[in-house]
């Protein structure tokens, strides 16, 4: 495999109308890795994921996913790129009108060739792998729980068998119990499929305990990139407040215990 | 980089077979296909050289392990060899998954379809009887207390769904008049009953058409708000919220609404039967020669108050109906968008069909009372 980055982005500009939300921002995410956007709320992290994914375009600077330049692409252009990488939404965007099994089965049918009787099983063991029930795939999203939404959500973004994997807050709304599961499924996912996963979240524990490197956004700049311990070293006010603070603390203190 | 398509091949004679390609979701498709007819040998014992896999992912796993299940149950003993490490695991990890997907529960017999048909017809009828009587208990408490009545909402209401929809109903009623009088035209010129034009726009607009067309717009345009707007808020869950934070739903999302629309929709029809009229009296006098000044004098002796009176009296009623069933089938709205479409859909269909209905029932009242 190469070693180009899977994404690079540089020189990134969006504005709001007045609001500036990134300014000259740029960096760069290698294969196989697991790279997290960090940040308070509101500080962009889930916009530049919207700009890589093509679903709002920066003002100025430029994207490139797999050696692709994103800008200006038309939809013809952008499928074959968007069938190499899978998104699960915050709250999971599954279709309410489909069960889980064909919202999971729905880009397979969609994109390949293949039997229904292959597709329905391909789906099966998709949502087998997010680590739901097989009795889970007929239900409808609303007669699941918000966990298992996010499971289901995650099936259906494994389903093409990306290399690519977007989390947009994949633990947001999860019990401790749930979300630490969650964190072991993404290693987990990361590790057998050879996957490139990039995480928007402001979740420390996950943070800390999948992250590879996390880059820190904050009043529209890249404020730090590197690893959870190098970025938590970084003497910068909004690091600090975000590292330091009584959660910060509280997270940090896990991870070292566990390591 | 381009794709090769997975293949099998079977080298002469020998209990071999060969896995090439990328068994890759884009790969695997036309060796999928072709499954069913493939020549398997016929020895016992088979070697499946696996070696030549550029690569693998998830569905390529699934299929390859598919071909040794489907091998192994039919007398064969398949020895798997040269798979790669990292594919090995791929093949484990979909070893492991739970392979039989589960069925959906098969659709129900004709018998039981129609039962649960009627069933569902029967519990919906009682639900809207339920909800028509929390309604009526929370206006009672509403009038004894007058001063929770949203005033702010209803004024919301009205204009929305009464000021801002002159201009389309007025429109309405003027071409529903022009129509009118240009069918009668030609067969009351025949009989030189020119002046009769008076009578039939006049009754007909101001007894039936008015309140009828009116009520047939405001249900397409509020109707099916109310539905759209309480059914997106139940899959939100604000209404959930809303209970909790002590604010009762009737009371700030149906009862102004009921309120507002039953002050409105007797006045658009008033509106209406004027512009209704007014058409009418365009057409007479282009096509009959029936003046404006002549059409009026007529006007007051051909209709009477009363008439005028009954059409007017049925809008409340239209009113209650609309906004009633259009709340109603929010509320009614479980899980996600397709349902917000649907009963959406409902409750302006149920509307129409029910406001008719109640037109048909006034005939009958009001010829059985010789009005």
């Amino acid at each position: 495999m190469d070693n180009a980055p899977v994404i690079e982005v540089r020189d990134l500009c969006t504005r709001f109308g007045e609001a500036v939300v990134h300014d000259h921002i740029s960096l760069a995410v290698q294969r196989g890795e697991i790279f997290a956007l960090a940040g308070a709320s509101g500080c962009g992290k889930s916009t530049l994921l919207r700009e890589i994914i093509l679903l709002h375009p920066p003002i100025s600077g430029a994207i490139r996913v797999f050696g692709h330049n994103t800008m200006g692409l038309s939809a013809a252009e952008a499928l074959p790129l968007r069938r190499r990488w899978g998104v699960m939404f915050e709250r999971g965007a599954l279709f309410t009108s489909l069960t889980v099994a064909e919202n999971v089965g729905l880009p397979l049918r969609e994109h390949t060739a293949l039997r229904t009787e292959f597709i329905d099983a391909l789906a099966a063991v998709k949502i087998a792998l997010a680590g739901l029930p097989p009795s889970a795939g007929v239900k409808y999203p609303n007669e699941l729980s918000g966990g298992m939404r996010k499971r289901a959500a995650l099936a259906r973004a494994i389903a093409l068998d990306p290399e690519l994997l977007f989390l947009d807050e994949p633990t947001a709304g999860l019990d401790p119990l749930s979300a630490g599961g969650f964190d072991q499924l993404v290693l987990h996912l990361k590790e057998r499929l050879g996957l490139t996963i990039m995480i928007v979240t402001h979740d420390l524990d996950l943070l800390w305990r999948v992250a590879d490197r996390v880059a820190m956004l904050g009043e529209g700049k890249l404020l730090g990139i590197g690893t959870m311990d190098a970025l938590s070293r970084i003497d910068h006010p909004l690091i600090h407040e975000y590292f330091y603070g009584p959660r910060g603390r509280a997270a940090r203190e896990q991870s070292w215990k566990r390591k | 980089m381009p794709t090769t398509e997975a293949r099998l091949d079977f080298p002469a004679g020998g209990a071999e077979i060969r896995a090439h390609g990328d068994w890759t979701l884009t790969g695997i498709a036309t060796l999928e296909q072709r499954l069913a007819a493939m020549p398997w040998p016929t020895a016992a014992a088979l070697t499946l050289d696996a070696s030549a896999i550029a690569a693998m992912d998830t569905a390529g796993a699934w299929l390859l392990r598919h071909i040794l299940n489907l091998l192994n149950g039919t007398g064969h003993r398949v020895s798997l060899h040269g798979l790669r490490a990292a594919h090995s695991a791929l093949l484990q990890m979909i070893e492991a998954a739970p392979p039989a997907p589960a069925r959906p529960p098969a659709p129900p017999g004709l018998l039981a379809a129609v039962g649960r048909n009627v069933w569902r017809g029967l519990t919906q009828g009682a639900a809207m009887l339920t909800f028509i009587g929390e309604n009526t208990l929370a206006a009672l408490t509403l009038l004894r207390h007058p001063k929770r009545i949203r005033w702010r909402a209803v004024l919301h209401n009205l204009q929305n769904d009464g000021f801002n929809a002159l201009p389309i109903t007025g429109l309405l009623a003027f071409l529903m008049g022009i129509v009118i009088a240009y069918q009668g035209a030609e067969q009351l010129r025949r009989y030189g009953a020119n002046i009769f034009v008076v009578d039939l726009v006049g009754l007909s607009m101001l007894r039936e058409l008015g309140p009828l067309l009116t009520a047939i717009i405001v249900a397409g345009r509020s109707g099916s708000a109310y539905a759209a707007q309480i059914g997106t808020m139940q899959v939100t869950e604000e209404i959930d919220a809303m209970q909790t934070i002590g604010i009762a739903p009737l009371d700030l999302l149906v009862l102004p609404k009921v309120i507002a629309l039953m002050i409105a929709l007797p006045l658009l029809t008033v509106f209406a039967d004027i512009l209704g009229v007014l058409g009418g009296m365009v057409m007479a006098q282009s096509q009959l020669g029936v003046g404006h000044l002549e059409f009026i004098t007529r006007f007051a002796s051909a209709v009477k108050l009363s008439s005028y009176l009954v059409g007017i009296g049925k809008a409340p009623v239209f009113a209650f109906i609309i906004a009633i069933v259009g709340c109603f089938q929010g509320f009614q709205v479980r899980g996600g968008a397709d349902s917000v479409g649907r009963q959406t859909t409902i409750s302006v269909v149920q509307a129409i069909f029910l406001v008719i209905v109640a037109d048909a029932l006034f005939s009958i009242l009001f010829s059985w009372l010789k009005i």
